[in-house]
């Protein structure tokens, strides 16, 4: 009797491991295919702009192409986004078609392993050659450019300029000049929104071209472990700029608490000068106040030297086919098309365009904003722009910015911010198993 | 399912086994199979991931392979500059919490088991922000406490006070999550002690009052005494609750400004954010650990008392 009270627990246990461990285990979803018209998915981020803007491919798409629907799925955006994506390709139940990263975060989600390599198709010739290092991974390329080339620059309100009788600064010193003239006539100069704490990067981003500028080996250093923020002299200007405009009390009062949709509209109302921010912004703007958005322009972040004035550029993401797609076909489709006059000239007809394309033969429409004008020499001539550092090194720390808040906040002095990131950023690299980190 | 045969089996052996009564000590009068659903849940849901987290500590792990790194993640995660700042907050975020609850939760139940009007309502009303998902009591706080427009200081503004920038100001954001905090859970503790007060015998109350006792003399010799269960319970529910807040810290400030209102679980869901699978593993075993090397002896402490009385 006792021993077959000890088997029956055996049992029960062994019982009890099988079902938890069935439990434990995930189950893959199907996917939907009927008859001669195929429906493929396409998981694109909820921002406003990128929903607008896919749903018009979809339908230009499927008006040039009878016979596909494309079904657009939408995602959180920032991180959380991120983890849908890497746990929908790594259980095998992505979309047909997603939109992604470019650049460093492409990393992330081990494109040799989950993505579909599009090297030798022939819609790659048109993607312009600049854009296709930051969806390259090895020897592949596995992406195509959804959206146009934006800027870490900064935002002016052009009509308060006017009043006040300043030109564009091409210098540091001139940026505050400037802002010190816009303080005097009771204007806040430059404004920061730290609610929404990804704004209060740019500083430090944004400068970016310069640091390049004066070194142009930073890049590679600093993804060997060889260069860091806070000992570099060129690099470390990002953190002490931000800790100068602090202290010289150039923000708008309630930086702490304002959002980046309150900072757009005090940039538009003129209650703000300059904002540094993404080029982005200026999508947002349009639909929020489309008769004003000519009132703006935008200028590089300044540097030391006005002869070597250039513009930090951001890659637009990129969309990408994941190999468990069971519609392949359909799905190089849909690429081929963003990637085409077509397909730029759906998104430019659904939000308009905030920046250039990356696609060859797309024209900007000729409403384009003033701001978008003013990138353009930037963009089009190659030694006046660099990439940013995300595009050109894997090593980016998630603390960024919250970094930047406390330097612009005056919680933490700028060298010590700087050293700070360096610390943060050693995680990522050793998460990428980079050489040189270990 | 073959499953369905086998309880009435055992329950066909149970019966020769209770005829036996030095058999029966210790016996349960249901069959273990009985305890297989309950078990079924509670090892896939606690006991696997718990056991497996603790091997996932020890690597670097994304979601489609991992490396053995030994103890590197540990070391790494008691290098992260947050981790001191989000320890001392825990704590201290904790600590409030827990006090005031105990407190406000006292006397709220004091007043609402006295004999007051709308008594039935007036508890309702105390419990209605248990109810509350707390990212929505985040977002409209947050709302409520913006320094220049939120209710809470144009309210102070007009009795002439200049309120502080409650979540973007360093020394306020934590303390002011906290006050939320325990404006939602005090609800919790208010019926625990209600219950606890409502089992003290009517007859050591009028006994006092007969003895001519003040109602402060009761309250400190018989409610508070009579009352422990309900503040060992309190104290370890919010302890516990407090140790490991996230929700409301993560939709209110997001551990900022900058890190200044980090807790322990904000810094682990900020590295599981940034793709440091590894490490939050490792910092989701360092907080388990914490939170057990405190509430385990806490509880004994309070239960051993209780057994005294």
């Amino acid at each position: 009797m006792a021993a077959s009270s000890k088997q029956r627990w055996a049992a029960l246990a062994g019982g009890v491991t099988v079902l938890a461990l069935a439990l434990t285990g995930c189950s893959g979803g199907g996917s939907t295919a009927n008859g001669d018209e195929k429906t493929i998915t396409w998981l694109v981020d909820n921002a406003e702009n990128t929903v607008a803007a896919a749903e018009k491919v979809a339908e230009d798409f499927t008006a040039a192409n009878p016979g596909i629907k494309v079904e657009v799925e939408t995602r959180p955006q920032g991180g959380d986004g991120d983890n849908i994506v890497k746990t929908r390709l790594s259980t095998g139940d992505m979309a047909d078609v997603f939109n992604y990263n470019t650049g460093s975060l492409l990393q992330q989600i081990n494109p040799e392993q989950n993505l579909q390599p599009i090297t030798n198709e022939s819609y790659l010739s048109n993607v312009t050659d600049s854009f296709k290092p930051v969806v390259t991974s090895g020897s592949e390329v596995y992406g195509v450019p959804f959206s146009t080339g934006m800027a870490g620059a900064v935002l002016y309100n052009k009509k308060v300029y006017e009043k006040l009788g300043l030109s564009v600064p091409k210098t540091w010193d001139e940026f505050m000049d400037n802002s010190r003239k816009i303080k005097d006539a009771g204007i806040a100069p430059i404004i920061q929104s730290y609610q929404t704490t990804w704004t209060s990067q740019l500083f430090v981003l944004g400068d970016f071209a310069n640091v390049v500028t004066a070194d142009p080996d930073f890049p590679a250093d600093y993804t060997a472990n060889k260069a860091k923020f806070a000992t570099n002299a060129a690099a470390v200007k990002g953190f002490e700029h931000l800790e100068e405009a602090a202290k010289a009390g150039l923000f708008n009062e309630d930086f702490a608490s304002t959002t980046y949709q309150q900072a757009q509209d005090m940039l538009i109302n003129g209650e703000g000068a300059q904002y540094p921010i993404l080029s982005f912004a200026l999508n947002n703007i349009k639909v929020t106040y489309p008769d004003k958005l000519n009132d703006l322009g935008l200028f590089p972040l300044p540097g030391d030297d006005a002869s070597k004035n250039k513009l930090t550029v951001w890659m637009p993401g990129g969309t990408y086919i994941p190999k468990s797609s069971k519609n392949m076909e359909e799905a190089k489709k849909l690429q081929a098309f963003i990637a085409s006059k077509a397909g730029c000239d759906a998104q430019t007809a659904a939000v308009g365009a905030a920046g250039p394309y990356l696609v060859k033969d797309c024209e900007l429409p000729s409403d384009v904003p003033d701001a978008v004008k003013d990138m353009l020499p930037y963009f089009e001539d190659a030694a006046k722009n660099s990439p940013a550092l995300e595009f050109l090194s894997p090593v980016k720390g998630p603390a960024l910015e919250q970094i930047t808040v406390e330097v612009g906040s005056g919680i933490r002095s700028a060298k010590d911010g700087a050293a700070l990131y360096d610390e943060d950023v050693k995680k990522q690299a050793k998460q990428l198993n980079l050489p040189g980190w270990n | 399912m073959t499953l369905n045969t086998a309880p009435t089996a055992t329950a066909v052996r149970q019966v020769p086994q209770a005829a036996q009564p030095k058999r029966r000590k210790g016996k349960s009068a249901y069959p273990y199979w009985f305890y297989l659903p309950a078990a079924v849940i509670y090892t896939a849901l606690f006991l696997v991931p718990t056991v497996v987290s603790f091997f996932f500590s020890l690597t670097r792990w994304n979601l489609n392979e991992f490396t053995f790194i030994g103890l590197d993640n540990f070391v790494q995660f008691f290098q992260e500059p947050a981790l001191i700042r989000g320890l001392t907050n825990t704590f201290i975020y904790g600590i409030v919490t827990s006090v005031l609850k105990v407190v406000l939760g006292m006397l709220l139940a004091v007043l609402l088991t006295s004999q007051i009007i709308a008594r039935g309502y007036l508890r309702s009303v105390m419990f209605f922000p248990v109810l509350l998902s707390s990212i929505g009591v985040g977002i409209v706080f947050t709302a409520l406490m913006d320094p220049r427009n939120g209710m809470i200081n144009e309210g102070l503004a007009a009795i002439g006070i200049q309120g502080p920038a409650w979540l973007t100001d360093p020394a306020w954001a934590l303390l002011s999550v906290a006050l939320v905090d325990v404006w939602k859970g005090v609800g919790l503790a208010t019926v625990i002690y209600i219950a606890g007060i409502v089992s003290i015998p009517q007859e050591y109350f009028e006994a006092a009052k007969m003895d001519g006792a003040s109602s402060f003399k009761s309250f400190f010799n018989i409610t508070l005494p009579l009352a422990r269960p309900a503040t060992a319970t309190v104290i370890i529910l919010s302890l516990i609750g407090g140790l490991r807040s996230f929700d409301l810290i993560w939709a209110m400030t997001k551990g900022g400004p900058g890190f200044t209102s980090d807790v322990i679980a904000s810094v682990i869901y900020k590295q599981y954010q940034a793709g440091f699978y590894g490490l939050s593993t490792a910092g989701n075993v360092v907080l388990f650990l914490i939170v057990t090397a405190i509430v385990l002896p806490l509880s004994m402490f309070l239960n051993r008392k209780e057994v005294e009385q």
